[in-house]
């Protein structure tokens, strides 16, 4: 019990204090997951409202396969990933494995589908609601996407910020094509891992803390986003 | 110059029963045409059908335009206002910027229609806020400010008052004077005999009568008409 209470009271004052390692560690997590977020959702939200407002000959088996990638355990997304850029896989030359950009790689290719099939339920609904009149309107497929994109922008905050979160504590895929290296790439959730194991709990409380703090604080700005949009404009 | 339809065999079957048709029929080259005929007479089909946005299973409907241009100019009114989540003034300006009207032009129509359908003062207010009149007046506006060569409008006045039915007529005699073609269904006989040139009378899928609407009204050919007007149930 003593160990967490000294844990717990040097852990706030990591915080307080602004630790240099505590801050590096966070930014570098950001800067990852922020990354990884910003693809997948330039990837998923078209993608998602695509899936929704398109037919097409193998349309179910595409939501089929989009559903089955949501449950990809993300260590063997890191293996994977892990294999294709090692040295001797298909982008060994690019030397990208052990770097963020690895890490950002495995996040996109973990949240993509979870944000897309959030956003292809909710776009579907959109569309259904829509249908009869952007057919009348003669819209374009591309013109139909974006007004749904644009109109259902709440529901997609909600996938964007689903991703984040599932990106922000992922650990297992990071760890393996990242390699928790000091000052390179490690980030909050296989930095907590480390020093869980290595028994600093201080270390591994503070950054936790955090961690929390962190997806508390986006739920937070995303309601208070949708809410202010709604009393606002409408 | 007025754009013409002629339906030849058209028909739509949904689930093995056939629920229009099949019509051939040469649609009154001007003015304005009333759909009439009991509830599942087929008049909202009939208009999707004419519009080009229901699927045939046979014959074909043919504009005097080649159908792209055809499905350009012309509008459609839903029988439940379909409204975007944005408000009333995006909602006006939507049509125009799918067909990249420049800025300050889809401004200044955005505003007189906003003052023709009397929501000048709403123009900030989300859509799907008003209320049943005001979003039929404000689906009328967005279907008339592409200025189309055909609206077709599915009973527009069911959700309207006495005085938001005569000024949405005030509107749709305004644009038929203007030159638009207008195609319409309606419950309210009253509506009928007001707006009428041209009447379809509409029974199981089939047209029943057809014609100049002063004819219809006063002297009608076909013992189904003759109860419907008087306000018999036909089936
Ligand atoms: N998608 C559909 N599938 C099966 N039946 C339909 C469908 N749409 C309409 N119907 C049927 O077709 C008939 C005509 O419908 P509709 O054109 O809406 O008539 P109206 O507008 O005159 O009330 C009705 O009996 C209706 O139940
Ligand atoms: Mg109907």
């Amino acid at each position: 019990m003593n160990d967490i209470w000294a844990g717990l009271a040097s852990a706030f004052w990591l915080i307080v204090t602004l630790d240099p390692d505590l801050v590096e560690i966070t930014l570098r997590s950001l800067r990852v997951s922020l990354s990884a977020l910003l693809i997948a959702a330039l990837i998923a939200l078209p993608f998602g409202t695509w899936l929704a407002v398109r037919r097409f000959r193998f349309r179910r088996a595409t939501i089929a396969v989009l559903n089955a990638l949501m449950g990809l355990p993300p260590v063997v997304v890191g293996l994977i990933v892990y294999l294709l850029l090692s040295r001797s896989g298909p982008f060994g030359v690019l030397g990208l494995l052990f770097t963020p950009t690895a890490m950002i790689i495995a996040q996109v290719i973990i949240i993509t589908p979870l944000i897309a099939s959030i956003t292809h339920q909710a776009m579907r609904e959109l569309w259904a609601e829509y249908h009869d009149l952007l057919i009348s309107l003669n819209t374009s497929n591309w013109q139909r996407i974006r007004t749904l994109i644009f109109d259902g922008r709440r529901a997609l905050l909600t996938a964007a910020l689903a991703g984040f979160g599932r990106a922000i504590g992922e650990v297992g895929a990071i760890m393996i094509v990242g390699g928790n290296i000091d000052h390179a790439t490690r980030v909050l959730t296989t930095a907590i891992a480390l020093e869980t194991g290595k028994g600093d709990f201080a270390l591994a409380l503070g950054l936790g803390f955090v961690l929390i703090a962190l997806a508390l604080l986006v739920n937070f700005a995303i309601h208070v986003l949708s809410r202010t949009e709604r009393e606002g404009r409408w | 110059m007025q754009m013409t339809a002629t339906l030849d065999g058209a028909s739509v079957k949904r689930r093995g029963k056939t629920i229009l048709g099949p019509i051939t029929h040469d649609l009154a080259p001007g003015g304005i045409t009333i759909v009439l005929g009991p509830n599942g007479a087929g008049k909202t089909t009939f208009l999707k059908v004419l519009h080009g946005v229901e699927r045939l299973s046979a014959g074909q409907v043919a504009w005097s335009v080649p159908a792209a241009e055809a499905q350009k100019s012309q509008s459609y009114v839903f029988q439940s206002p379909i409204m975007l989540r944005r408000t009333v003034a995006q909602n006006l300006a939507y049509p125009l910027q799918l067909t990249g009207t420049p800025k300050a032009q889809i401004q200044t129509k955005v505003q007189s229609w906003a003052a023709k359908i009397g929501l000048a003062d709403a123009l900030d207010t989300s859509a799907p806020r008003l209320s049943g009149g005001e979003k039929q007046k404000l689906a009328l506006g967005r279907a008339l400010i592409r200025d189309p060569k055909v609206v077709f409008l599915d009973e527009p006045c069911a959700n309207l008052d006495g005085r938001s039915t005569k000024e949405f007529e005030a509107l749709l005699i305004t644009a038929k004077s203007a030159g638009t073609r207008i195609i319409m269904t309606t419950h309210d006989l009253g509506q009928a005999k007001r707006l009428a040139e041209d009447v379809i009378f509409l029974l199981g899928g089939q047209i029943v009568e057809a014609g100049p609407a002063p004819a219809f009204f006063a002297d009608p050919q076909t013992a189904q008409a003759r109860a419907f007007l008087k306000g018999d149930i036909v089936e």
